[in-house]
């Protein structure tokens, strides 16, 4: 569970771990009962739809204006984004 | 100019005729709107953020337009929107502290569309959190209630939109649907909700929960007003690289009288004994009523169906695991600082999300990862297949199928609080979205549920082959009319304005 | 040189930035510089609810690329999404490709400077989109460790980006550095990418691992980052394989990890001593629907490409048989090629062809600031300027005086030659007459070289060629000389 909330950058309390380490037992245990369909002559459906190819010429579009784009930043400074430090073992 | 008869019972088709022919303004709507409904949805719950300029700004807009000659599909229709939809300038939080404050800088192209079809937009309506629940519990910004009982819910995730259009307040709203979030609601709350096929309505601007299940789709108080809304919202967008790039037929016109001609599947996997006496007679009661308008009822199987909610609650949190990563802290919305950036990713997303989004990004991340990969995701999509095969196979012997929208009419607050008995409320609804079908709920009638003393809506889901939304509407409009379940239930008295 | 009792063994891993007008998913400008988050929209900069539309030209671009280097096109690819956290990805997931690319297999070929020729495979080609960029900001010299914030711009999230990863199969850094220069050549001749390493738009890591000569197992392998530069590339393999061999010489054991070049130092240094094992949990992107290549597409891009650089270099050395320094320079220069090869199919002289090319024509387009290809002197005129000089009709200086005249004012060798009596003198009559002339009017210099000082008889050869206006035979000038003074 920790190693999970890891990958999914979620701090969470001991006792949420445990808490939520239970809920999540329990739902793989409801979807375990997949386990029963016989699927070896069915495809996996990525997509419902069968489009193919779709594509968008190579043309520029309008971009957004950078006061937009700063207006919600949480901390923005000279025009970039601000963020803590990145420590190399944060990837 | 005749003023329109109570707002609140109106509908669409009737006031966009009267703003058309000039008999009343959009202006005048936007005004009336404004001043009632901060009022009457003061027990409801059902708006986040009311745009009152925003309204009267786009109302003056379609008063001139229509002075200019032009001929607008919803001229001067109230309208509520989930706030999952990104509208510019407006306040789009979709019900999470994660975006409680984050104004978005551009509009959804469904939303662009229904407002181009001159439809005004009243404000941003209350939801589960970033669509995960069937309650509308799971907001953290606000109480819905539903406008039948306050004491009961009216739904999820879209609660505030079905509330909105059931309590009077808007005449049409729109959702978004992954596994239920329109038809179920929409039952709750005495309303029809469409869910259209999977890729009819673009999803550009809509937050995305579950990239390959999401659709956009409109309550309204009828089959036709919901038809109206869906041909003006429909159709291909270069923006959306999943939107079908086909003609969009008008659906509106083709609602039908009668059903002769058609088969109605019933589905063996969904028999309504088990849901109580007075539930399964509503919907036997149903099923024969759209018997009597002509058609042949059919029984199908669909054997993979009981599969559907474990399919669905691995497929949908894995891709919404992905999706919610981009709440982060960096660029928009919530930050919690840390002493570098990784903490500052931890403490944001903790305090951000709620349990259920935590939950469901544990297991989606879970289900992605090294090592599980084929045995939960890849499975899943093959039960997936599955099921779609179900389906087709169904649909060779019938026309569509109906069955139960929900389980039980809307519940207390509070009565589902093990999540699994929350999932299961989506039973019926999850295998046809996970086929991409194109469905709905339409008002079937009413019980007295267990415990309580008001009469609650029933909803009674029909779907049907993939891109057939003339056909599923025509057949919709046909029972509502033989039937007008909705109107036969007084909502209880909340707060109105002069 | 390193120990030859050890055998370098390399793999490259590069990053090259397509060159389209737009991104990979949006229509933001694909576009070096500029100020801060100007070049964004809701999809590149991950708003809530924007999605992303592939460019159809960068797909082409890479199919081409591809081809290029005889990989194979298989008929079905995807796009997948590669999970992970970093403030300068703003999806927090990479859209990219998995385990479906685009391309597959391959083989670069490349020359190295003494004219041998080498292969190298490729593991894959797939397309992916770019990064943000963030700079370091509180420690001194912008580097991550030691500062206390960073700064991110996304202009360049989104762009189309090429990831090419090659087998182990390079030996040595000299090998390494011509790959790349391989690489860089055929992406510029597609005009699939500028490949600029100063701008970005190729980044590139190496793998290096060493083994005992004559071995085919792996050494372990370190990976070295950081390298902005062919030269650092080139000083960064060499520094990284002899610290191998001194650590295995010695008797210790090469640890497994990630080290980034200094250039200042000239060293690499050990970024993460615990190689963090990413688990990027792939999955098909849901947001995008998968591509079908068919075989006529696959035609239709290969008819476009254009001769390949290694094809080019191999035709000039085998038949034209210039030699490598020479090929090299046509060519990284595709119009002075092919005003070569016109000239020299109509000269008939490849070699005497090329030295003009190379050689005067190209240092006056230096000074000058005009393109050869786009001057006066036809590749025609250049090939009867050459057919002049080798029937000996002119020398070699009076062959230079005529290409400069041409250069200046157009027009035909021949004619200029003709009308001007610059044909080259080669009479022994008449050049008696120049020589007797001279040596009436420089008894100095004559009692000079008779007694001992050859330099004099270098000066009065310059002055029979200034007497004959440089059209006097210079051997047969010196021949006379020699006669009439012993």
């Amino acid at each position: 569970m920790r190693h999970v909330a890891k990958l999914a950058r979620l701090a969470l309390s001991d006792a949420e771990v445990a808490q939520y380490g239970s809920q999540l037992a329990g739902l793989l245990t409801f979807v375990d009962e997949l386990r029963e369909l016989d699927t070896d002559h069915v495809g996996a459906t990525a997509q419902v739809v069968e489009s193919r190819n779709v594509v968008r010429p190579d043309e520029l579009a309008p971009c957004l204006d950078r006061a937009d784009v700063l207006a919600g930043a949480p901390q923005a400074q000279n025009g970039f984004f601000r963020v803590p430090q990145i420590i190399a073992a944060t990837n | 100019m005749a003023p329109l008869d109570d707002l609140s019972t109106c509908t669409a088709r009737e006031i966009a005729r009267a703003v058309n022919a000039r008999e009343v303004s959009a202006v005048d709507i936007a005004a009336a709107v404004s001043a009632a409904v901060p009022e009457r949805d003061r027990d409801l719950g059902a708006f986040l953020t009311l745009t009152p300029e925003l309204m009267l700004a786009h109302a003056r807009r379609v008063d001139e337009r229509i002075a200019a000659g032009e001929t607008l599909p919803l001229a001067g229709v109230p309208a509520a929107i989930k706030d999952n939809m990104c509208l510019r300038t407006t306040r789009t939080t979709c019900g999470s502290r994660m975006l409680e404050h984050w104004v978005a800088p551009y509009t959804a192209t469904a939303v662009e569309r229904l407002l181009g079809a001159g439809a005004l937009p009243i404000g941003k309506t209350n939801m589960d959190e970033f669509a995960m629940g069937s309650s509308c519990e799971n907001s953290a910004l606000g109480v819905t209630r539903n406008p039948y009982d306050l004491d009961r819910v009216p739904g999820g995730s879209s609660g505030g939109s079905a509330a909105a259009v059931g309590g009077g307040l808007a005449t049409i709203s729109l959702g978004s649907d992954t596994g239920g979030s329109i038809r179920e609601p929409a039952a709750f709350c005495n309303v029809v909700g469409f869910k259209p096929t999977y890729g009819r309505v673009s999803r550009y601007g809509l937050i995305a929960f579950a990239s390959s299940l999401d659709q956009i789709g409109p309550f309204a108080r009828t089959v036709e007003d919901a038809a109206l809304t869906y041909d003006a919202i429909g159709g291909y967008d270069p923006h959306d690289a999943t939107s079908l790039n086909q003609p969009l037929e008008s659906t509106a016109g083709a609602l039908r009288t009668d059903l002769r001609g058609l088969r109605v599947g019933i589905v063996k996997q969904f028999a309504t004994a088990d849901l109580g006496a007075a539930i399964d007679a509503a919907y036997q009661q149903a099923y024969a009523d759209l018997a009597n308008l002509g058609a042949e009822l059919v029984e199908v199987e669909l054997p993979a169906a009981k599969y559907g909610l474990a399919t669905y609650y691995l497929i949908a949190p894995a891709e919404c695991s992905s999706n919610l990563a981009r709440f982060d802290g960096v660029r928009y919305g919530l930050r919690v600082d840390g002493a570098d950036v990784g903490e500052m990713y931890e403490k944001t997303r903790a305090q951000g999300f709620g349990a259920e989004v935590k939950r469901r990004i544990l297991i989606g991340t879970y289900a992605l990862s090294s090592g599980y990969y084929d045995a939960y995701y890849v499975k899943a999509q093959k039960a997936r297949t599955a099921i779609a095969d179900d389906f087709k196979r169904a649909f060779e012997r019938c026309d569509f199928i109906a069955s139960p929208a929900a389980s039980s009419p809307a519940f207390t607050f509070n009565a589902k609080s093990d999540p699994v008995a929350m999932y299961l409320m989506d039973y019926y609804t999850i295998p046809v979205s996970l086929a991409g079908l194109p469905s709905l709920s339409v008002p079937c009638g009413a019980v007295v549920p267990e415990g309580g003393t008001l009469p609650m809506p029933l909803g009674l889901q029909l779907a049907s082959p993939l891109f057939s939304e003339r056909l599923l509407l025509g057949a919709a409009h046909a029972y509502e009319c033989a039937t007008r379940h909705a109107a036969k239930l007084t909502r209880p008295q909340i707060a109105k304005a002069k | 040189m390193h120990d030859t009792n050890f055998e370098a063994v390399i793999g490259i891993e590069c990053h090259v930035e397509l060159k389209t007008h737009s991104k990979m998913f949006c229509g933001c400008p694909n576009e070096f510089g500029g100020e801060p988050n100007t070049k964004v929209c809701p999809v590149c900069l991950a708003l809530p609810g924007a999605l992303p539309v592939p460019n159809a030209a960068a797909i082409e671009h890479m199919i081409r690329a591809g081809l290029a280097f005889g990989a194979e096109i298989p008929a079905f690819s995807k796009f997948d999404r590669k999970n992970y956290f970093y403030p300068d990805m703003p999806k927090d997931y990479q859209i990219s490709q998995y385990d479906m690319p685009l391309t597959q297999g391959g083989v670069v070929r490349y020359w190295l400077a003494d004219g041998s020729k080498h292969e190298c495979r490729l593991t894959r080609i797939h397309l992916e989109e770019d990064t943000g960029k963030s700079t370091h900001a509180g420690s001194g010299d912008g580097r991550i460790a030691g500062s206390t914030y960073s700064l991110v711009d996304f202009n360049r999230a989104g762009v189309p980006l090429m990831e090419c990863v090659s087998d182990p199969d390079i030996r040595s850094a000299e090998e390494a550095v011509a790959y790349l220069d391989a690489l860089k050549r055929t992406f510029v001749q597609l005009g699939v990418s500028d490949v600029k390493m100063e701008e970005g738009s190729l980044r590139c890591d190496a793998n290096v691992s060493i083994r005992p000569r004559g071995s085919n197992e792996y050494g372990t392998k370190t990976e070295i980052k950081n390298m902005n530069s062919f030269r650092s590339v080139h000083r960064a393999i060499e520094s990284e394989i002899e610290r191998q061999i001194a650590l295995v010489v010695s008797g210790e054991r090469i640890v497994q990890e990630t080290r980034g070049w200094d250039e200042t130092e000239g060293v690499t240094h050990s970024m993460r001593s615990k190689e963090e094992a990413h688990d990027y949990r792939y999955f098909p992107d849901p947001d995008l629907v998968p591509m079908e290549i068919d075989a006529a597409t696959v035609e239709r891009l290969r008819a476009t490409l254009p001769e390949l650089p290694i094809t080019r270099f191999e035709r000039y050395v085998d038949e034209y048989k210039l030699n490598v320094a020479q090929a090299t320079q046509l060519v990284d220069n595709g119009p002075l090629a092919e005003y070569f090869e016109r000239a020299a199919k109509a000269a008939g002289n490849p070699a005497g062809v090329v030295n003009f090319v190379l050689g005067d024509l190209s240092r006056l387009a230096n000074e000058s600031g005009t393109e050869v290809a786009r001057s006066r002197v036809t590749p025609r005129a250049l090939a009867e300027l050459v057919r002049l000089t080798d029937a000996k009709t002119i020398n070699s200086k009076t062959a230079k005086d005529v290409l400069t005249r041409l250069w200046n004012a157009g027009g035909s060798a021949e004619a200029i030659v003709k009308a001007e009596g610059l044909a080259q003198v080669s009479d022994p009559g008449a050049v008696a007459g120049f020589v007797a002339g001279v040596l009436a009017a420089n008894a100095k210099s004559v009692a000079d070289f008779k007694a001992g000082k050859d330099n004099a008889l270098k000066f009065l050869v310059g002055q029979v060629m200034k007497a004959s206006r440089g059209t006097a035979n210079p051997a047969l000038v010196e021949q006379v000389l020699r006669e009439r003074l012993r």
